[in-house]
């Protein structure tokens, strides 16, 4: 009951934070860093995602980067596949009439380029997602812990596959050229013009989400989940409904993805297949882990840093072995998350210099 | 008829290196409970120093000299990240080997870089072949299914006839008995780590002259070779090296009828289907310990 409430001070303080980095890259004259936070921002929404499978539900999914892809690739294909020549056949008329088909011209050579509108193409990357995740899913989530994870391993990469070697959709170049996805007034595109408007709307989409999600394992659904994350036995004793739920969760994550990768081809005007390659669902992994697993203020915070620092090129050439790196830090040292060991070190810290006090009392 | 022989024998030649990497799978799984997703990188590592020690040394010694590297880099991963994190869950198990795999694969990238390598042929080069039965063989593929085959009998000797092989055997399939009869079951966890490396790296030089060394094979690798121990049901050596046979034998042959591009989904599709329908494999039968949860 007091989580629910006290969660408004912490969304506060994000919003307040976000403003304050924004006024200050200005004041500093550096607004191009907005672009790349805008970016971290909307992969943290598949952070939090993943950190709702795996830290709450207990689940290891290394399919999160084939969710990315597809929503993304969906949004992209649909809104820049050319329909001119099915003008005339009835399906496409109708779509005509409904207002869903959009219609600009080609910058080179003056033709007409009719496509699926952006909005309309955006929520057809979520479903079509959701759908795949549900066949996926429904299979594989009643598998233990490896399976499940050399199953979405699997559908990684043959999603991976696919995009590569698929000539309609740009094969290892990727779709270029996607148009912004404009609603009301708000547009997300990659124009400078708009760069700060797009960091608040990222912002705002990722408050959200994690609003959503954290109202989510306040519920009675979340307290099932962290059942079954502890034993799976029990929770099902128990009455919980477990395939159920954990087929909704990972459908749940798989959206998440999709809509920051519809959000993120639109804003980046493209993409490319490596955002379904196997190292993009391990840095995830290590993001959710890096966060604290089940803990999604953690999970926005410091994947909204890390992938920052990334994208800014911080890591170098070092850039997957600074996040396996990570994987391997935080599970070995500090399987309860960063966050929480740190706690610990400075309780037990603290109570050495405490007399009067067990010493090894905060240790525990 | 030529090309379908053809395809044939490189469909067993991938295959029977899919198999040695289940077959490691097995080794460590059956030992430890892990399922390592680092599998892949021991057959990379062994061909990677194998192609760096050949430059000096003679090819045999090379070999040899990087197969003991990795078996002792094996035993090393288990003394370090896997004896302390006995206690922990399956969840963070996973997670480590997820992330040795790319710290290796990075550290790989920048002791040697992103060129792709071979050890020479052990015998002749790449214009020699051997006529059977109609179809053209290198040479090298002789040895790639001898040393599988000589790997397999020896495995099975090993678990069978000796004290040692019995002893980890005893390990994986009762811990707490094989404790209480005296086996030092830590050091039987370091050795299958040990073993299943030095295995790996062996599969990564003898295949090195054909299909190259590349500090990023190890991933697919390794999914196609738990495809072949899942195939053949996890946990049985015998089995495994069926299933790498047929994982090779179909990607072989799905050349013929879809894109090459697309070669690598066909392993993965067997994958998939394999795990949702038949999770325990073609030749194993549901044990107690289901691997379905529900």
């Amino acid at each position: 009951m007091n989580t629910t409430t006290r969660i408004w001070p912490r969304l506060a303080a994000f919003a307040a934070a976000a403003i304050v980095i924004q006024l200050s890259l200005s004041a500093a004259g550096k607004v191009y860093y907005l672009t790349q936070l805008t970016m971290a921002v909307y992969y943290a929404i598949v952070v939090m995602g993943l950190s709702l499978l795996m830290g709450y539900a207990g689940q290891v999914s290394l399919g999160q980067g084939a969710f990315f892809a597809i929503g993304g690739y969906t949004s992209a294909f649909l809104t820049t596949h050319n329909m001119a020549g099915y003008r005339g056949a009835v399906w496409f008329d109708l779509l005509d009439k409904c207002g869903v088909i959009v219609s600009r011209k080609n910058l080179y050579d003056d033709t007409l380029v009719l496509t699926v509108a952006p909005w309309l193409a955006f929520i057809m990357a979520i479903l079509l997602t959701v759908v795949i995740a549900a066949v996926i899913g429904y299979p594989s989530l009643r598998l233990r812990g490896h399976y499940l994870a050399m199953a979405t391993l699997g559908f990684g990469l043959i999603i991976h596959c696919i995009l590569i070697g698929s000539p309609a959709l740009g094969a290892a170049d990727g779709i270029t050229g996607v148009p912004g996805l404009s609603v009301g007034g708000l547009a997300v595109s990659g124009k400078s013009a708009v760069r700060v408007q797009n960091y608040y709307i990222a912002w705002a989409v990722a408050i959200a989400v994690l609003v959503l999600l954290r109202n989510l394992v306040e519920s009675r659904m979340g307290r099932a989940l962290r059942a079954i994350h502890d034993s799976e036995a029990a929770a099902s004793a128990m009455g919980v409904n477990t395939p159920k739920l954990k087929l909704e969760v990972f459908m749940v994550s798989a959206a998440l993805a999709a809509m920051a990768g519809s959000l993120l081809t639109h804003y980046n005007e493209g993409i490319g297949p490596s955002e379904s390659s196997a190292f993009k669902s391990v840095r995830y992994l290590a993001l959710v882990a890096a966060g604290g697993m089940a803990n999604l203020e953690g999970a926005l915070v410091v994947s909204t840093l890390l992938v920052f620092l990334s994208l800014r090129g911080w890591f170098g050439t070092y850039d997957n072995a600074v996040f396996g790196i990570i994987l391997i830090a935080i599970v070995a040292l500090a399987p309860q998350g960063p966050f929480r060991q740190l706690g610990l070190w400075m309780n037990r810290y603290r109570s050495l210099y405490k007399p009067g006090k067990e010493a090894r009392g905060g240790a525990s | 008829m030529v090309q379908a022989l053809q395809y044939f024998f490189s469909g067993v030649t991938v295959g029977s290196v899919y198999a040695i990497v289940a077959i490691g799978f097995n080794i460590i799984y059956s030992a430890t409970g892990v399922l390592n997703f680092a599998q892949g990188e021991f057959v990379m590592l062994g061909g990677m120093v194998a192609i760096t020690l050949a430059s000096f040394l003679p090819v045999p010694v090379a070999v040899a000299v990087a197969v003991a590297i990795v078996t002792l880099f094996g035993c090393g991963l288990e003394l370090v990240f896997f004896r302390r994190l006995r206690s922990h869950s399956v969840l963070h198990m996973i997670i480590i080997t997820i992330g040795l795999s790319i710290v290796i694969q990075e550290l790989a990238l920048h002791v040697w870089d992103e060129k792709v390598r071979s050890l020479p042929y052990f015998t002749g080069n790449e214009a020699s072949s051997v006529k059977l039965v109609g179809a053209a063989l290198s040479p090298q593929v002789i040895w790639v299914l001898g040393t599988a085959g000589v790997v397999v009998v020896l495995l099975q000797l090993f678990y069978k006839r000796t004290l040692y092989g019995r002893a980890m055997r005893a390990c994986s399939s009762n811990p707490e008995a094989a404790m209480l009869v005296g086996i030092n079951t830590g050091n039987m966890r370091t050795a299958a780590f040990g073993l299943s490396a030095g295995l790996g790296a062996l599969a990564g030089c003898v295949i090195s002259p054909i299909s190259m060394t590349h500090y990023e094979m190890g991933p697919g690798l390794a999914i196609k070779g738990f495809a072949a121990g899942i195939l053949g049901g996890l946990g049985n050596p015998m089995a495994a090296v069926a299933g790498g046979l047929i994982v090779g034998l179909i990607e072989a042959f799905s050349v013929s009828v879809i894109p090459s591009a697309f070669k690598d989904v066909a392993a993965f599709a067997i994958l998939l289907a394999m795990l949702f329908l038949r999770p325990h494999g073609l030749f194993g039968r549901p044990s107690g310990v289901s691997v379905r949860e529900v």
